[in-house]
């Protein structure tokens, strides 16, 4: 990889399945120590784009260089350098936790003193030292999934590709994923994943959503919030849901996104306030309404809103 | 080089820890193999026994009194029934109690007393063309003997002078490399290929797909391991198991049904790894054109079928259509039940055999070839 280079550049990709585009003209990069979430609701085509930078599917159109090395022309040439963790990760459930992780070790020729330290190491982060001899047929869920991290980091890459790492993991396992995660990145590396938790985007330097196989926007949680053109305001109520119908579609009301007992609306402007108000009582609906700051969650339904009008 | 031998070593022992780990699977491997084979053997025959007859003596005279005791002094066949009516017959055969059914017309002895051409009908149930072909040759044996000795018994109390002179052809038979026209000999080699042919087919068919439904397909594919390491590493190990099997039913060939091995092991082990070697790769292949276990296990289905059908493990190729004998060349199982049948019974060796060699030689490398090629370290 030449000096400067980003670990992992993407350049007008694109890739179509029949009667779909999944995948249309995506540019962005990922750099060295960074944690690059990509978001998006289901079929947005980030499978299919993880898929494209793990070299296991042939990009129709545009550019991929991964760990400095361009996969159009050499799909394999990259591999001792990347991990990758598919949506589903594949375990031998015959096989023991230590059986899988070595196999896995073995096929990048890791072994020795060195397999056994990262494997101790990784295995402790994600809490499962005492399962090591278990079949991976046994073990929960989470676990599962647990180990198809280890097994995906065993060989020390410099990029790191998770496809929903954290899905079906329970929120003490996710802290340890993440963990691990945090404690790779001063190893140098580069981490892309997906995520549908969105929680889990804002532990993320820079998020992207993709929709439709579009980028609809790219930046740091931060800047995102800060540029958010529009207000959110939280309203509580006692029945949200019909509350939700009554303001769907009305003049310069953006989303509107039940969030636990209330409601999230995005208006054009902080002013709109005094006129919800009104059509509220009107409406003979008693509610406080309070500007709130942006969560990313409202700036992916709002983004997406947009996206499609 | 180290580097590619160390990984092929490890899918090895992973392929091995999968399928030898559960002792359900162990068990699966090799016992119902030989219980087939001891089955298959017992079963698979040509021989006639026993057919279930009918008789319906209108004449009832000393001379078709004489002739039903042969039928019933006969292992061919077992009299169940003695009827009176000829619309029983049809409702017994109907009904499946009997495959055939004799009936002498009145007259039969008086006919024979002259010397002229007594009549007697048999229906046969033919729907298995097979019993009522062998049961009728065995019946005109029976009918046939019956009167050459009873003119035989005529001529010797008219003129025993022209009983001695009487023409005669006799075909002495010299069956052969199976002197009993043994059809267990003839079979049990045969059932040997077509449980080799089902093991190693479906166990190889499900191979590749079954990684790709688990998912770890995808994941191996994210691995520097080339794809000739991966397609050996999931071959050798069903090449291993069949190579075993193959040993155990040989064994149950020999050593319990006594079917002589007259050529030499070495010969039949060398066909059956050259076999193994096409059976291993058309049940790659199958492997990694299909998207599901389930297709794959139709798919070799259908091929198993009729790779047994034309292969002469029944019916002789030479009575097929022309054209369908040019398509068994492409049937490993063709070359491989002729070189069963040959070391076994015939005790022949490369010398004769060598074209049946070169045929298994070339479908199995053209097939492994191909599922190499064909195997893409990619999802599409
Ligand atoms: N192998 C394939 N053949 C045909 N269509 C495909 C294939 N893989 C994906 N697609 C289609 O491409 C689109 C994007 O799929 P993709 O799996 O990349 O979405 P995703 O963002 O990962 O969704 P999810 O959140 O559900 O995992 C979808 O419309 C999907 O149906
Ligand atoms: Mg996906």
């Amino acid at each position: 990889m030449k000096e400067g280079e980003s670990p992992i550049a993407v350049r007008g990709l694109t890739k179509s399945f029949p009667g779909v585009r999944a995948v249309d003209g995506l540019t962005f990069s990922v750099e060295r120590g960074e944690i690059f979430g990509l978001v998006g609701p289901d079929g947005a085509g980030k499978t299919t784009t993880m898929r494209m930078l793990a070299g296991v599917l042939t990009p129709e159109a545009g550019e991929v260089r991964v760990a400095g090395c361009d996969l159009v022309k050499d799909p394999e040439g990259a591999k001792q350098r990347v991990s990758y963790m598919p949506q589903r990760f594949g375990l031998y459930e015959e096989l023991t936790v230590d059986e899988n992780i070595r196999f896995y070790a073995r096929l990048f020729q890791v072994k020795g003193k060195a397999c056994e330290e990262r494997a101790a190491r990784l295995l402790a982060g994600a809490g499962m030292s005492e399962f090591r001899g278990r079949l991976a047929g046994k073990l929960s869920g989470g676990m599962k999934q647990k180990l198809g991290l280890v097994c995906a980091l065993i060989h020390t890459p410099e990029v790191i590709l998770l496809d929903e790492p954290t899905n079906g993991v329970d929120p003490v396992s996710r802290r340890e994923f993440w963990a691990i995660l945090y404690s790779l990145l001063g190893e140098g590396v580069s981490i892309l994943t997906t995520t549908s938790y969105l929680d889990e985007a804002e532990r993320c330097h820079r998020i992207a959503l993709l929709h439709e196989g579009r980028l609809l926007f790219c930046d740091t949680p931060a800047a995102l919030k800060a540029n958010f053109a529009g207000q959110v305001l939280s309203i509580v109520t006692g029945d949200p849901r019909p509350v939700a119908s009554l303001l769907e579609g009305r003049p310069g009301v953006g989303s509107v996104m039940v969030v636990g007992d209330g409601l999230h609306v995005v208006v054009d402007d902080p002013a709109r306030v005094a006129q919800l108000k009104n059509e509220l009582a009107a409406a003979g609906v008693t509610a406080s309404i309070e500007a709130v700051a942006p969560t990313v969650e409202d700036l992916f339904v709002e983004a997406v809103r947009r996206g499609k009008g | 080089m180290r580097a590619m031998l160390s990984r092929l070593r490890h899918m090895l022992v992973k392929e091995f820890i999968q399928v030898l780990r559960d002792k359900r699977t162990r068990f699966l491997l090799l016992g119902p193999p030989v219980i087939q084979m001891v089955v298959f053997g017992y079963a698979a025959t040509l021989e006639i026994k026993h057919v279930p007859m009918a008789v319906l003596d209108y004449d009832q005279s000393q001379a078709s009194r004489e002739l039903v005791s042969r039928f019933e002094g006969s292992r061919y066949f077992d009299v169940r029934y003695r009827l009176t009516d000829r619309r029983q017959v049809a409702d017994l055969i109907d009904r499946g109690e009997v495959t055939m059914a004799v009936e002498i017309d009145a007259g039969f002895a008086r006919l024979l007393g002259k010397g002229e051409t007594a009549h007697a009908q048999v229906i046969v149930d033919a729907s298995n063309s097979n019993t009522a072909l062998v049961g009728l040759g065995y019946l005109n044996e029976v009918a046939g003997s019956y009167a050459r000795e009873y003119q035989l018994a005529s001529l010797s109390r008219t003129a025993p002078l022209a009983a001695g002179g009487l023409p005669t052809i006799v075909l002495d038979k010299r069956p052969w490399y199976n002197t009993d026209m043994s059809s267990q000999w003839f079979f049990v080699p045969g059932v040997i290929g077509n449980l080799m042919l089902v093991i190693v087919m479906t166990l190889t068919a499900v191979s590749v797909v079954r990684e790709r439904e688990i998912g770890t397909l995808e994941q191996i594919m994210v691995t520097p391991i080339r794809r000739s390491e991966f397609i050996l590493g999931k071959t050798i190990p069903f090449f291993l198991i069949g190579g075993l099997d193959a040993t155990l039913i040989s064994a149950v060939g020999t050593f319990w049904f006594k079917v002589p091995l007259r050529g030499s092991v070495w010969v039949l082990a060398l066909g059956t790894v050259l076999f193994l070697l096409g059976a291993l790769g058309i049940g790659l292949f199958i492997s990694t054109v299909s998207a599901t276990q389930q297709q794959a296990m139709v798919t070799s289905f259908f091929f198993i079928m009729p790779a047994i059908i034309f292969s002469g493990f029944g019916s002789p190729i030479s009575s097929m259509p022309t054209f369908l004998q040019y398509l068994t060349l492409l049937n490993p199982m063709r070359y491989f039940q002729t070189v069963l049948r040959s070391v076994y019974l015939k005790g022949v060796g490369i010398d004769v055999l060598w074209p049946q060699m070169a045929g298994m030689a070339a479908i199995g490398i053209f097939m492994l070839s191909v599922s190499v090629l064909r195997f893409h370290k990619s999802l599409e």
